[in-house]
């Protein structure tokens, strides 16, 4: 394990800068937007690195929560695979209501990937594992979810002549930005030995709000008119090569990040844990 | 130093290498020990011996860092609460509200709607069950009287009782202890925290000495006193 | 009257008597109600044609910094005297407690509200063009998601330092669907544009209150047991 990680850093530089010059380089130029355009090759992997680290922090903090008692865990697990199964059948079973572009396949292969997500942080991480899990995965979820709300008015201004429009996307990314900063917030200023079950709470919270979030923007702009239109049509597939490039070298990178910030967060907490029992340890008349 | 005789058979509560840690604080430092049904234990020790954190532990109102509890049988606390009096260092009532009122409240969560037993109770601590006065005006020793009547509301198997002695003058203080000592020969188990020692002096049926999150020592009088 | 109910009723009454006696909250809560209204007054022109189209927007943000200031106070009575910790080692049920304070600041909050908004209506001259009945379940959809989220969130914030800031870092944020959805719903009434409706807002607005109120109540006992 000690040998995996120089390892993976050594791959995640290689692949990073293999990205780069595939996103710099090869990746060819847009018609209309120019070079400036290449950011995106940036912008969407961070998203979508963030939203699946707080997809991850949602399952663990929903973990952290129900296995602490064996009742809830067992319900807990039927929920996620009734889930799952209803995610498989209700595409087919009511296929006109999906959106144009969305097929079943697609969404039944999201509703595994969940339930497979679940089963293995289960098998991954004990109860107290997952609070740390939750904890590193929402920080590093913050700074890319922070990098996508820089990249993103750097590409708007020279495209869009505006830094920013009240966009859906723009709009919800924001919004899930400010509430996993507040969740970072409670984690530090709880001071009870509680903090980890208030901040699950926060998490399932903050997750429970997301598509209420995204709805009420979405409609809040599609009744009002929009500055600009972006995107739409159909991408270069040598472009979309590159971005699926870059995001595989994103994702490492958030995997290594990730690693490298819960392996400091669990030997915080065993020299917190060595000090406790040291405490313990004290004779009784130091302590008078 | 005279052992009581612990080997009697079936504790009302037995705890098991308990520690409550707060940070780096340890509170409690691996208590391990058992109390027997209808005795009045009085817990002896300097401040931050950790009695208080002991006490909230049996309430179910913190849970313990490592160890095991036994209560009346079951484990969590929280199982069993019917069964507990708890009487804390603040008084746990509202101060706006009169003595009844407050009883009435707490009556109610218990699921009593009995007046009758509000009023029992507050005749049994020597207090006016008419009083209308807020709990805020009243002296601190009514406080406390009032403060152990809420304790006693729902007939508790087990009392736990935080400094119910403090700022009480030594003549009401001892009436409690006297109504404690009947208390107890009516089959309850109580828990008496206080620095004044003296006042339990032969109502205790045992004294629990902590120090430094530790049980050092259980006597049947106060002689270790001198000796600690 | 089962059980959780008596109790919750009980703790109501019992909060609605000790905030009528001592009437810390709801003072401070006019106070500075009107304080809000006021200051709003100046810093947007009240006369404008324009304040129509944000006015449901100033009136949704007045209220919910008075309800702030409410929802800070509703567990500091418990506080004292650490009162909490009698309900913590009794039976009753944590939920019961939440439904009472729940209930209870929607009452204050309510009663905010009804004396805000003839000010607002003086001050900023509005009438209503759309259907003015639909304002009546955006009132109470809206106050329930602020009270509802506000209050579990002021239980958090006990175990927290500096626990008044604590509130609004934590609602805000949740809050904000909610808060676009009021916004625009009342807009849209107030406003009386017949190529729009309230319709879509009201109903993701008692989504919200479903979806919130369900997860408070899963949720109240641990947060209330964090200790």
């Amino acid at each position: 394990m000690k040998k995996a990680f120089p390892i993976l850093g050594l791959l995640t530089a290689a692949l990073l800068s293999y990205a780069l010059y595939q996103a710099l380089v090869v990746a060819p130029t847009e018609q209309t937007m120019g070079d400036v355009q290449r950011i995106f090759y940036y912008h969407v992997p961070s998203a979508w690195t963030a939203f699946l680290l707080f997809f991850i922090n949602f399952l663990a903090s929903i973990q952290y929560l129900v296995r602490r008692d064996q009742k809830t865990d067992t319900i807990a697990n039927w929920v996620v695979i009734a889930l799952g199964v209803l995610v498989c059948i209700a595409p087919y079973a009511f296929r006109t209501l999906l959106p144009a572009g969305v097929y079943p396949s697609s969404v039944v292969t999201t509703g595994i990937a969940f339930v497979g997500l679940y089963f293995l942080i289960k098998r991954l991480f004990s109860e107290q594992q997952t609070d740390m899990l939750a904890l590193t995965t929402a920080e590093v979820g913050v700074v890319f979810c922070t990098v996508v709300l820089v990249t993103g008015p750097l590409w708007a201004r020279p495209v869009w002549g505006i830094w920013w429009t009240w966009d859906v996307r723009l709009t919800s990314t924001l919004v899930l930005w400010l509430i996993y900063v507040s969740y970072l917030v409670l984690r530090r200023f709880s001071s009870s030995g509680q903090t980890p079950v208030l901040a699950a709470a926060l998490a399932v919270f903050g997750a429970l709000d997301v598509p209420l979030v995204y709805f009420s923007i979405w409609f809040f702009r599609t009744q009002h008119p929009q500055p600009v239109v972006g995107g739409g049509g159909s991408i270069d597939p040598r472009m979309l090569r590159v971005l699926l490039i870059n995001w595989v070298a994103f994702l490492c990178f958030a995997f290594l990040v990730c690693w490298s910030r819960y392996r400091l967060e669990r030997t915080k907490r065993e020299v917190e844990e060595t000090q406790a029992l040291e405490a313990l340890l004290e004779p009784r008349s130091a302590l008078r | 130093m005279n052992e009581p005789n612990t080997a009697q058979t079936n504790p009302i509560i037995a705890v098991t290498n308990l520690v409550k840690q707060f940070g780096r604080f340890a509170a409690l430092r691996g208590v391990s020990t058992s109390f027997e049904a209808s005795r009045l234990y009085g817990i002896l020790g300097d401040n931050g011996a950790g009695k208080t954190t002991l006490l909230r532990i049996l309430a179910g109102l913190v849970p313990p860092t490592r160890g095991e509890i036994s209560i009346l049988g079951k484990k969590n606390p929280r199982e069993v609460c019917r069964e507990f009096g708890y009487m804390a260092h603040p008084s746990l009532l509202y101060d706006e509200m009169s003595g009844v009122e407050n009883l009435r409240y707490f009556a109610r969560l218990y699921g009593l709607e009995d007046e009758a037993r509000c009023a029992q109770v507050i005749a049994a601590v020597g207090l006016d069950p008419a009083l209308e006065r807020p709990v805020g005006q009243y002296s601190q020793g009514m406080r406390q009287r009032m403060s152990l009547a809420r304790a006693l509301l729902n007939d508790p198997k087990i009392l736990l009782l935080d400094e119910p002695f403090s700022n009480v003058d030594i003549r009401s203080a001892r009436e409690m202890v006297k109504l404690l000592g009947g208390m107890r020969d009516q089959g309850k188990t109580i828990f008496v925290v206080t620095h004044q020692a003296s006042l339990l002096d032969g109502a205790a049926d045992e004294f629990i000495w902590m120090d430094a999150g530790q049980i050092v020592n259980r006597t049947r009088d106060l002689t270790y006193m001198e000796t600690a | 009257m089962s059980a959780p109910t008596g109790i919750t009723w009980a703790t109501l009454t019992k909060d609605v008597r000790l905030e009528w006696r001592s009437k810390d909250a709801i003072n401070s809560m006019l106070f500075f109600a009107l304080l809000v209204v006021v200051v709003f007054s100046f810093s947007f022109d009240p006369e404008a044609e324009e304040s129509r189209q944000i006015a449901g927007g100033l009136v949704w943000v007045a209220f919910l910094f008075a309800a702030v200031v409410a929802l800070n106070q509703t567990w500091a009575r418990e506080l004292r005297n650490q009162v909490l910790d009698a309900y913590r080692v009794s039976p009753a049920p944590a939920n019961s407690l939440f439904v009472a304070k729940a209930l209870g600041n929607f009452i204050f909050v309510s009663v905010l509200e009804a004396l805000m908004t003839p000010l607002f209506i003086v001050f900023y001259k509005l009438r209503v063009l759309g259907p003015a009945w639909q304002l009546i379940p955006v009132a109470i959809l809206g106050t329930w998601a602020i009270v509802v989220n506000g209050t579990f969130f002021a239980a958090m914030s006990l175990r927290t330092r500096s626990r008044e800031i604590m509130l609004p870092l934590l609602l805000f944020p949740i809050t904000i669907p909610a808060l676009l959805s009021m916004v625009e719903a009342t807009t849209t009434i107030l406003v009386g544009d017949p190529s729009t409706s309230a319709k879509f807002w009201i109903v993701l607005l008692a989504t919200y209150d479903v979806v919130f109120t369900t997860g408070c109540l899963a949720l109240f006992g641990t947060v209330l047991h964090a200790e």
